[in-house]
């Protein structure tokens, strides 16, 4: 049986929840320069599928997290993105993907404005990149914004994800101020007897908070949570198959440097405002895709039959003509059958559209599909 | 039963030789979730690409350990896939094959060379 190419693990970093992995029995597998648990004992499979019914307890600490201050953060994070941040109130968090001057996406990331203790939300931005970019996001942040930000990297505290529909009430009971809030709102306070920065959202399509604490807390914290029985630790295995069916693109994978947010499907990352304004990179080559579209689109494609159909994979018409490529896809656990992302023409992109994937050189039937996959169950409102 | 370095075994009844995976393959693949056999009549030499199993996260290629012609692939498979993971060296198999050769069989490892290799990895 053929085997991944072995890496050699000395240079790989690793998290403060590292210990509690290993005592947990989980797969490390290096992801991002870090060492990291892609499934425990329950394998993807269960731990998947545990998260839609439960509460999936999910170590993310690999992402960078980072307070940008300045006398005014907002206005300049839109330089480096097309979202509406002026207009971000305290307390709340959003999507956004910083651009390159081509209208690429240098990464996409999490960007929350806190509320400051006196009510207001002068405390800059507290932003949550992909691990592999965050290095060079920060580089870009710091070169674009120089003179106008400062970047506090928070490389001293960890990140967790807990997700599910049970999760709410697992947090409540050790933050009860987490049960207030809904769907992309962002809070600081004290909770576990320690210092929390916390979100309610997720990469799973499921209800559920993200939850940064000190590093030296992270391992009692993770603990704390899992010692309710409605939560298992999930490795990254299960977050890929979760975020996949929630239609969520991977940074690296479905978008990157030269893919824009039109094309991506994240057109709701590029606010009315700044559509109008035009005042972010790549504002032309965005306006013109949003006038006259795309030459290629993002969609979910199900796979009617045969192998699941991987990254790479090409995508074809009726007619057997190569029209596009797989950018991710994989087994989707809630639906039994293979689910893809790709890249097709519009006039392809429609849902229902019959199309090919080519999986070993074989043609096997495709079919255009609405995203997400499997419905989201954020809390919108209470 | 005998055993290759790619975590294949083979048992023999007469010339015809039933391939699969090993427990502790199918406990690396982790949940198995496809399964490509071959069909029969297929000629093989050890070494060829024979099967295709995959889980949640990748695709691997299972190899012939031996040469021959596939007198059967396991259809089973394609709808339970999870076989593979429940019993790998037994309904867990993937192919039958009609063998050249008996000394490609004997020249494989026996079960106690195959746990000494495990044990170096």
């Amino acid at each position: 049986m053929s085997r991944s190419p072995s890496v050699s693990d000395e240079t790989l970093k690793t998290t403060p929840l590292n210990a509690a992995h290993i005592a947990a029995g989980a797969r490390m597998v290096p992801f991002a320069g870090y060492s990291m648990p892609v499934q425990y004992r329950d394998g993807v499979l269960k731990e998947h599928l545990w998260t839609r019914e439960n509460a999936g307890l999910f170590d993310v600490s690999h992402m960078g997290q980072a307070r940008l201050r300045g006398v005014s953060p907002l206005s300049a994070f839109e330089e480096v993105t097309p979202g509406d941040f002026i207009g971000l109130k305290p307390g709340k968090q959003r999507y956004s993907v910083l651009l390159n001057k081509t209208g690429g996406i240098i990464d996409d990331l999490m960007a929350a404005r806190p509320i400051s203790p006196d009510g207001g939300g002068d405390d800059g931005l507290f932003v949550v990149v992909n691990g592999a970019c965050k290095d060079n996001d920060f580089k870009v942040i710091d070169s674009e914004l120089a003179g106008q930000v400062r970047i506090d990297r928070l490389d001293d505290r960890a990140l967790m994800a807990l997700q599910g529909p049970k999760a709410a009430e697992v947090l409540a009971a050790h933050a009860p101020q987490a049960a207030k809030m809904v769907f992309m709102d962002s809070a600081s306070f004290e909770a576990f007897g320690t210092d929390v920065i916390v979100s309610r959202s997720g990469y799973t399509g499921e209800d559920g908070y993200e939850i940064s604490v000190p590093a030296a807390e992270a391992e009692r914290v993770w603990n704390l949570l899992l010692a309710d029985e409605r939560v298992r630790p999930i490795g990254l295995g299960a977050r890929d198959s979760l975020r996949l069916e929630a239609g969520l693109p991977l940074y690296g994978h479905d978008v990157d440097e030269t893919v824009s947010p039109i094309e991506a499907d994240l057109g709701f990352a590029v606010s009315k405002k700044r559509r109008d304004a035009r005042d972010f990179p790549g504002a032309s080559r965005i306006a013109r895709e949003l006038a006259e579209g795309v030459s290629r689109k993002r969609v979910g494609l199900t796979v009617l039959e045969g192998a699941p159909a991987r990254e790479g994979a090409e995508i074809a018409d009726e007619a057997g003509n190569v029209v596009g490529v797989v950018t991710s896809g994989g087994f989707s656990p809630s639906l039994g059958k293979p689910i893809a992302m790709g890249f097709v023409p519009p006039a392809l992109a429609a849902a229902g559209t019959k199309l090919k994937v080519i999986v070993r050189g074989k043609p096997q039937a495709a079919e255009v599909t609405a995203m997400p996959f499997v419905p989201h169950r954020y809390i919108r409102k209470l | 039963m005998r055993f290759t370095k790619d975590h294949e075994w083979v048992s023999l009844d007469g010339d015809v030789a039933t391939i699969g995976i090993t427990a502790y393959a199918a406990d690396q693949l982790g949940d198995v979730v496809f399964v490509e056999t071959p069909e029969a009549g297929k000629a093989v030499k050890a070494g060829d690409g024979l099967a295709v199993v995959e889980s949640v996260k990748a695709a691997s290629d299972v190899y012939a350990p031996i040469s021959g012609e596939v007198v059967e692939g396991n259809a089973a498979l394609g709808d339970a896939p999870e076989t593979v993971n429940d019993q790998p060296e037994k309904a867990g198999w993937f192919a039958k094959i009609k063998i050249a050769d008996k000394a490609e069989y004997e020249a494989l490892m026996d079960r106690a060379a195959y746990e000494d290799f495990l044990g170096t990895l």
